[in-house]
C-alpha cells in the first residue's frame, strides 16, 4: 500500500539491501557526521544572523521552529504513515510548559525549560498515541482533528491558570552579558532557537536512520507484513507518535521562548492544517523536505503581506493570501507534482549527475540478495 | 430537572445538524472512499452565497435555496474536477487533496467576504415555545434532517439510481460491467452529499458567520461519522444524535470551553472499544 504521492526513502523492504556493490565510503558513524553537519549548519546560520538586519532574525528563527514541527510531523506521516491534523495542539503543549515553568519556576534554566516542554509533549503523545493506536486513516485523521481543536480551549477553561483567550506573558533574559556588545537580543535568541532545533534534528535524523526508522517504514509500508515478521506494530506506531508530538513541543517551547507569550489563538486548526500543508510541499519522506516547508511557511507569508500592501489590498485579504496559496499548491502538488519540493530538487540532481558521466551507471538491480 | 429536560431537546435538536453533516460525510466515504474534510469549506461557501441573496433579495428561503443549490454545485465540481484525478491513488492523497481544498476555500470565502462576522438569520424564531422547551427554529432543524434521511433511505431501497449508487460503491468493475454509468452515479453522491452538508451548514451557521464558524461543527461532524462507522448512513445518524446529546450536558453542566474536548473524550472512547465505529462489520484485510 505504498502511497502515490511518492516518497523518496525507498520503501522499507529495499532499505537494507540497497546499493551492494557501492564502496563503503562511511568512514564515520551516522551520528558523528550528523553532528557535523549539525555544527556545519550553526556556524553558517550564525554567519547569516551577522548579515541581515534585526527583522530577519525573528523570521530565521521562525523558520528554525516550524522547521522542527515539520520534522517531527515528517517522522508521523512521512516515515510512519500516520496523519495527524492535530500537531498544532501539541505545540500548544510545548508553548504553555515554557510559559508556566517560567511564570512559577524561573529559578530552572533554560535548558531545563526545554527537557521539561519535551517531556510534556512527550507524555501527551503517549496518552494520544495509546489511545489512537488501533485508528487508522481517516479514523486517526478524525480524532486529531478534535485534538487540535479542542486542546486550545482548555486555556479558556482554566483561564486562572492558563490565562484565558489573552494567554501567558513572561519575560526572558535575552543576551548574556558577556556577549551584550556582540550580539543583539533577537540575534542571540535565532541563535538558541537553532541550536535547540538542530540538536533535535540529529536525534530524529539518527533514529530514523536506525532500527526505529526501518521499523516505522515497515509498519507504513505494510501493516500486516510488519506484524509477521516480528515487529510490534502498536509499540512502533505510539513510539513514532510520541517522537512526533516531543519535536512538535519543543517547537512550541521555541516560539513561547522567541516571542515572550503563549496564546491559545495561535495554535489554531489553521497551524495545524499548515504543518501537514508545508510537509506535503516540502516533500514527505526526507527532512530537507521540511525544511523547503518551513521556509515556504515563513517567506509566503511575508510575501503575501507585503504583494497585498504592494497592490493595496485590505488586511482581510494579506491574512487570506497564505492560506489560499497553501491550500491551492496542496491541490496541484497532489494532482500533478507528487514528490514535492525535495523530490524535483533531486530529480534535477539526479539529471546533471547523470550528464555528466559519460556511461550512466545502470541502476541497482531491482531484485537483490535480500538478507546478505 | 427542567434544566435537564431542556438540555436534552437542545443537544437533539444539535445533534441532527451532526448527523446532517456526518450524513454528507458518510455518503461520500460510501461512495468514493474518501473523508471529505472540505465539506465544511463547501458548506461556508454555500451559507456566504446564502447570506449575498439574503441581503439582495430579503428572503430567507430564497437564500436557503441557493445555498443548497451551490452546495450541490461545488460539490459535484469537486468531485469531477480534482478528485478524479486522485482516485484510483492512495487514501493519503484524497485526504490531503481534501484538505488544501478546505484551506483554500476557507481563506477564498475570508477575502471575498472579510474576516469579521455577518449577522445571519435563522430560518424561524429562536425562542422556545410555551408548552415544550424547544423553539421553532430546533423544530425545522429536526424536521429536515428526518426528511432528508428519510428521502435517502427511499432513494438508496427503492430507485433505480439508489441501486447503481449501490453497485457503483461494492463493486465499481461489475457495475460498470453491467452498464452502470459509474463516474456519472459518483458524481450525483457528491452532489447530493454536498446539498446536505449546504442544509447542515444553513442550519449550524445562525446567528453569526464568519470564516471559520463551521469549524467545531465539523468536528462534531466527522465525530458523529466516525462514530457510526464512516460505512453507515444510520450510524452517522445516532453517532450524531449521541455526540449532540453528550455535548448538550457537558456544555450545560460542566463548561461551554470543553465541548470539543469532550467530544474527542466520546470518540476515543468508542473507537478504543470499536476501532471501526459502533455499527462496523468485521473486514478482511489482504496480506
Amino acid at each position: 500500500m505504498a502511497s502515490s504521492l511518492r516518497r523518496d526513502d525507498p520503501p522499507a523492504t529495499a532499505a537494507a539491501p540497497a546499493r551492494p556493490a557501492a564502496p563503503r565510503r562511511r568512514a564515520l558513524p551516522v551520528l558523528a557526521r550528523h553532528l557535523a553537519a549539525a555544527a556545519l549548519a550553526l556556524a553558517a546560520i550564525a554567519a547569516l544572523t551577522f548579515l541581515v538586519g534585526p527583522l530577519e532574525h525573528l523570521r530565521i528563527a521562525r523558520v528554525g521552529y516550524l522547521l522542527l514541527a515539520v520534522a517531527g510531523l515528517q517522522i508521523l506521516v512521512g516515515a510512519s504513515g500516520q496523519v495527524s491534523l492535530g500537531h498544532g495542539a501539541f505545540m500548544f503543549v510545548g508553548a504553555y510548559t515554557t510559559a508556566l515553568t517560567v511564570l512559577h519556576a524561573p529559578a530552572v534554566p533554560l535548558a531545563g525549560v526545554m527537557v521539561l516542554a519535551v517531556a510534556a509533549g512527550c507524555l501527551a503523545g503517549v496518552l494520544v498515541g495509546a489511545a489512537t493506536a488501533r485508528l487508522h486513516g481517516p479514523y486517526l485523521a478524525g480524532a486529531t482533528l478534535a485534538l487540535a481543536v479542542g486542546l486550545p480551549a482548555l486555556a479558556l477553561y482554566f483561564s486562572d491558570l492558563l490565562g484565558g483567550s489573552n494567554g501567558l506573558r513572561f519575560a526572558l533574559r535575552g543576551t548574556p552579558p558577556e556577549l551584550s556588545g556582540l550580539l543583539t537580543d533577537n540575534q542571540w535568541k535565532a541563535l538558541v532557537v537553532w541550536l535547540t532545533v538542530l540538536t533535535a534534528l540529529v536525534v530524529l535524523a539518527t533514529l530514523s536512520r536506525g532500527r526505529l526508522g526501518r521499523r516505522m517504514r515497515a509498519v507504513r509500508d505494510d501493516e500486516s507484513a510488519a506484524a509477521m515478521a516480528g515487529i510490534p506494530v502498536g509499540r512502533t506506531r505510539v513510539t513514532a507518535f510520541v517522537v512526533s508530538a516531543g519535536c512538535a513541543s519543543l517547537a512550541g517551547a521555541c516560539e513561547a521562548y522567541l516571542l515572550g507569550t503563549a496564546t491559545p489563538s495561535s495554535f489554531s486548526l489553521a497551524l495545524s492544517l499548515s504543518l501537514l500543508a508545508a510537509l506535503v510541499l516540502g516533500g514527505l519522506g526526507s527532512l530537507w523536505g521540511a525544511l523547503w516547508g518551513a521556509l515556504a511557511l515563513v517567506y509566503l507569508e511575508a510575501a503575501g503581506r507585503e504583494l497585498a500592501d504592494l497592490l493595496g489590498l485590505g488586511s482581510s485579504v494579506a491574512d487570506n493570501l497564505p492560506p489560499v496559496f497553501f491550500g491551492v499548491m496542496l491541490v496541484v502538488i497532489v494532482t500533478a507534482w507528487p514528490t514535492g519540493v525535495h523530490g524535483a530538487l533531486r530529480r534535477l540532481g539526479g539529471l546533471s549527475a547523470r550528464q555528466r558521466t559519460p556511461n550512466p551507471p545502470s541502476d541497482p538491480p531491482s531484485i537483490t540478495t535480500t538478507g546478505a | 430537572m427542567n434544566q435537564f429536560v431542556s438540555l436534552t431537546f437542545e443537544g437533539i435538536a444539535n445533534g441532527a445538524v451532526y448527523a446532517a453533516l456526518g450524513l454528507s460525510l458518510v455518503i461520500v466515504y460510501q461512495a468514493t472512499r474518501v473523508v471529505n474534510f472540505a465539506q465544511p469549506a463547501l458548506a461556508l461557501i454555500a451559507a456566504y452565497t446564502a447570506h449575498t441573496v439574503i441581503r439582495a433579495t430579503g428572503s430567507y428561503w430564497l437564500g436557503f435555496a441557493s445555498a443548497v443549490a451551490a452546495g450541490t454545485l461545488l460539490g459535484v465540481l469537486t468531485e469531477r474536477l480534482l478528485l478524479r484525478r486522485v482516485q484510483d491513488r492512495s487514501p493519503l492523497n484524497a485526504v490531503i487533496l481534501t484538505l488544501g481544498l478546505l484551506l483554500a476555500l476557507r481563506g477564498l470565502a475570508g477575502m471575498v467576504w472579510g474576516n469579521l462576522q455577518h449577522s445571519f438569520p435563522p430560518p424561524m424564531s429562536f425562542r422556545d415555545l410555551e408548552a415544550v422547551p424547544i423553539s421553532p427554529e430546533e423544530l425545522f432543524a429536526l424536521a429536515s434532517v428526518a426528511l432528508v434521511a428519510a428521502a435517502l433511505f427511499v432513494l438508496h431501497r427503492f430507485t433505480p439510481l439508489g441501486l447503481r449508487m449501490r453497485a457503483a460503491a461494492l463493486r465499481p468493475e461489475s457495475a460498470r460491467l453491467s452498464g452502470v454509468r459509474v463516474g456519472l452515479v459518483l458524481t450525483a453522491g457528491w452532489g447530493i452529499a454536498s446539498a446536505i452538508g449546504a442544509l447542515a451548514g444553513m442550519l449550524a451557521v445562525p446567528p453569526l458567520l464568519s470564516p471559520t464558524v463551521l469549524d467545531a461543527v465539523f468536528v462534531y461532524g466527522i465525530a458523529a461519522a466516525v462514530l457510526g462507522g464512516l460505512d453507515n448512513p444510520f450510524g452517522a445518524l445516532a453517532g450524531g444524535l449521541v455526540i449532540g446529546v453528550g455535548l448538550s450536558y457537558v456544555s450545560g453542566y460542566v463548561g461551554s470551553e470543553l465541548t470539543t474536548l469532550a467530544a474527542l473524550a466520546i470518540l476515543v472512547v468508542v473507537l478504543s472499544l470499536r476501532p471501526a465505529g459502533l455499527f462496523s462489520r468485521a473486514t478482511v484485510r489482504k496480506v
